[in-house]
């Protein structure tokens, strides 16, 4: 909630910056359309992004043990974020790291939404027994615990990142899918979609077109708050031995695995820790100042 | 027992706006002051700001309130609430959406003195009876024990006044009070609420759109507009000789002429549309093909092309879901829909693309009939590529006649429905179910959200795009006026039946049927005394 109040303050700071007379070129434009705070988070977001895709060409040194002599060593020259349980050094495996999290997080938020939404679209376009049929059916998915199902799932199909992936986004499905139904399913019953069933639309018109646009601001704001939860979820698996395994490491089990460090002072605990926090602070504050989104639900009201 | 109330300078922003403007104005004791003016006017941020309250978002930023001895505006907090509910009381305009349904009647009317602390409780219950039994309502000793939800619409607004005047309070503020009521409903209610104001002598301020209403009630009438005072006089001055150019608009808007029909001389028009023995309801069906909450049943009709007919009836009665029949949104449970002499099927997955561009469907409440992420551009758009595949600058081309034709600006293309007024959605609304080149318009309710001015203006368009274009309409209303005014024939409606079926030439001529006649005595007719007038033939009757 707290996300949303800060969002309308910005977004009445950003309007005003619109009404301004601009003569910058269109992406531009669409930047200052951001304000600051969405600026901020989209800064965060990229060097991240970046740290992810091309982090590992740009390190001198690698992600090995440097000998025991030197775990849980503080910042220093040699090693910018000190070094983790086993010596290593924690600014390449917060890099590193970053590919896993960022990419094995965000794909599987991506994957949950986006087909939370779809069937959520056809459940109230379409009612009758085709709501009734995946309504019930993802209800069943959430009586299954979200550990057990990873479980059963590494089980049967060993773990890899691309398991992982879909394991998240099962597991997110029926979250998402019940928060756009009861968003659609109150859009579905307004007039404007009824005289476009009388003009003879289609379910995919009426899903795309008429709904979709209107159920859009909130599930973006949803999926912030998913994806903080899937960083969560992976952070979990890695600590059940069922998720990134080691020696790699996601910034969730990096966490889990310097946790000894809390006691000794040392930065490897709390280096994860606020790189886990940045990216979700930094993906809520874009999703917040999406340009248009403000401008949408002025429309709406 | 009122006490006068003197107003001087009141102004009210909200930001950089000005809601209200220098606003001054005195009510005597037991005098009856009614504000008037269309929605954005201010009449309601006037109303309650004379209780000191603004809403969120708005200021008072000037001028004085007096009730009897007491400044409102400069007490602190908790005197202001001291003040609210014993020395000023509020009836909002929907008392289903003011009282709380887990609470029984009896609680919440005695509410005001138990928080004020005015009486004890029985002495207060007693009051309530004797309060229930003023405002005629059923069985007053018992009513206090039901639940909001098992008392009527009319009665719960009733109730509601009784709340408020419980403390006795010396100046009663009524926002709209009638608005929500059905016709003949209003009529009980607002009889109801004038001799409680008489015997009383409480002042009293009523604020209200309906000018007809308003001269059952007030002694005086200030019309506002842009929170500034356009006029203030004697109800009967501002009747019989305003002076303002906006109260003439309002008086002339509250007086719909009717619009002579295009097609009257043609001899022999065209068949439309013919409803045979329709019935339809919501609800599962039972072996017979009865639905388990039947709405509609037996409904015969016949439509002529460039025909309007209107269909009256309060809620409940079934008007929408005719037209909802007729649009194929719900299936009949019986009989048929011939159009231009094929039967109609009965869902619309059923009908092809020509039989539904023919009949368009304009819904009531234009806020909820455009999509909010759609320019207008893109809304009129729709139907035209759908129907017709136009594209490029034939479609824009189309787009402009279509706004010209409802008469909004071209620069409203590239706008969102939020950037538009009530009466200019409604307009696009139209355009749009013309865009398919319709045969036939439903109109549900389509002015019955609007202000009166606007609503008129709405009206006369309609007129006119069947004169020019030779549409139809079935008109669906519960305002005999409107109805009056557009259609050239009546279908009377209550539960689900026809009652009854009046042409235009009869409309004056009697004998109708005691329902018809009903309604036709219910709507106020703008002149003082009407009121007076009803209860004497009533009383003359008995």
């Amino acid at each position: 909630m707290e996300t949303t109040t800060s969002a309308t303050v910005v977004s009445a700071t950003a309007s005003l910056a619109a009404a301004l007379p601009d003569r910058r070129s269109g992406p531009l434009r669409w930047l200052a359309g951001f304000g600051t705070s969405g600026l901020l988070g989209l800064a965060v977001l990229l060097f991240w992004l970046l740290a992810a895709l091309l982090g590992p060409w740009l390190l001198s040194h690698g992600t090995a043990a440097t000998g025991t002599s030197n775990v849980f060593a503080p910042i220093s020259a040699a090693h910018w974020l000190g070094t983790d349980y086993l010596g290593r050094d924690m600014l390449a495996l917060i890099i590193e790291g970053a590919r896993y999290t960022i990419g094995v997080a965000l794909l599987a938020t991506v994957l949950a939404s986006g087909t939370g939404i779809t069937l959520a679209l056809l459940a109230a376009a379409s009612g009758r027994w085709i709501d009734a049929v995946l309504s019930r059916g993802l209800d069943t998915l959430t009586a299954i615990p979200s550990k057990m199902f990873a479980l059963i799932m590494v089980a049967g199909f060993g773990s890899s990142v691309p398991m992982l992936v879909v394991t998240a986004g099962i597991i997110y499905v029926p979250g998402a899918y019940r928060m756009a139904r009861s968003l659609a399913v109150n859009i579905n019953a307004l007039d404007y979609v009824t005289v476009a069933r009388t003009r003879g639309e289609g379910t995919l018109y009426i899903m795309l077109r008429e709904i979709l646009p209107n159920i859009l601001g909130p599930m973006l704001a949803d999926l912030g708050l998913r994806f903080v939860y899937v960083v969560l979820l992976l952070a979990s698996l890695s600590f059940l031995g069922l998720g990134i395994q080691p020696p790699a490491a996601d910034w969730g089990s990096l966490v889990r695995e310097n946790i000894g460090a809390l006691a000794m002072g040392g930065a490897s605990v709390i280096v994860p820790a606020l790189a886990i926090a940045s990216l979700t602070i930094a993906v809520n504050l874009v999703i917040d100042n999406l340009p248009g989104r403000t401008a949408r639900e002025r429309g709406a009201r | 027992m009122g006490a006068p109330l003197i107003v001087q300078g009141l102004s009210i922003s909200a930001g950089a706006n000005t809601l209200v403007d220098n606003l001054s104005f005195s009510v005597q004791p037991g005098e009856v002051l009614a504000l008037i003016g269309e929605s954005g006017s201010g009449k309601t941020t006037t109303a309650l700001a004379l209780m000191g309250y603004a809403r969120h978002g708005c200021r008072i930023s000037a001028g004085r309130v007096q009730i009897g001895d007491t400044d409102v505006l400069v007490l602190d907090a908790p005197r202001q609430r001291a003040l609210r509910g014993r020395t000023v009381s509020y009836i909002a305009q929907s008392a289903a959406a003011s009282f709380n349904p887990s609470r029984t009647i009896m609680d919440q009317v005695i509410e005001p003195t138990v928080i004020h602390g005015l009486c004890k409780r029985a002495e207060a219950e007693a009051k309530a009876v004797q309060l229930f039994r003023e405002l005629a309502l059923p069985d007053p000793e018992t009513i206090g024990d039901r639940y909001p939800h098992q008392v009527s619409g009319g009665q719960l607004q009733r109730l509601m006044a009784a709340m408020a005047l419980i403390g006795d309070p010396e100046l009663v503020i009524l926002d709209e009070p009638t608005t929500a009521l059905d016709v003949t409903t209003q009529i009980e209610v607002l009889r109801a609420f004038r001799r409680v104001v008489r015997d009383r002598r409480a002042t009293a301020v009523y604020v209200s759109h309906d000018l007809a209403v308003v001269a059952q009630m007030a002694d005086h009438i200030l019309v506002l507009r842009d929170g500034k005072m356009r006029e203030l006089n004697a109800t009967g001055q501002i009747l019989s000789a305003p002076e303002d150019d906006y109260t003439k608009c309002l008086l002339a808007a509250a007086r719909p002429v009717p619009r002579a029909s295009a097609k009257a001389a043609n001899d022999d028009p065209e068949l439309l549309l013919h409803v045979q023995q329709l019935s339809a309801g919501y609800g599962p069906v039972d072996a017979q093909g009865r639905p388990a909450t039947p709405i509609l049943q037996d409904i015969d009709l016949k439509l002529h092309r460039g025909q309007a007919i209107g269909v009256i009836g309060e809620s409940g009665s079934g008007k929408t879901t005719l037209a909802r029949a007729v649009a194929g949104l719900i299936k009949p449970s019986h009989g048929s829909v011939l159009f231009r002499g094929h039967e109609l099927k009965p869902t619309l997955q059923q009908r092809d693309r020509d039989e539904l561009r023919r009949i368009q469907i304009v819904f009531q409440m234009a806020d909820t009939a455009l999509n909010p992420s759609q320019t207008i551009e893109r809304i009129l758009a729709r139907p035209l590529q759908f129907y017709k595949g136009l594209r490029g600058e034939p479609l824009k081309r189309r787009i402009r006649e279509l706004l010209d034709l409802v008469k909004l600006p071209q620069t409203v293309a590239g706008r969102l429905p939020g950037g538009l007024s009530g009466g200019q959605k409604q307009r696009v609304n139209l355009a749009r179910a013309l865009a398919a080149d319709p045969d036939l318009i439903l109109c549900d309710e389509v002015t019955s959200a609007l202000d009166t001015v606007v609503a008129a203006a709405v009206l006369e368009l309609l007129a006119e795009l069947r004169r020019e274009l030779g549409v139809s309409y079935l008109f669906i209303s519960h305002d005999l006026h409107t109805v009056r005014a557009v259609c050239d024939e009546i279908v009377v409606m209550q539960h689900g039946r026809k009652l009854a079926q009046v042409a235009r030439r009869d409309y004056e001529r009697g004998p109708h049927h005691p329902y018809y006649e009903l309604l036709a005595r219910s709507v106020p007719e703008l002149r003082q005394g009407w009121l007076d007038d009803m209860d004497r033939s009533a009383a003359a009757a008995t």
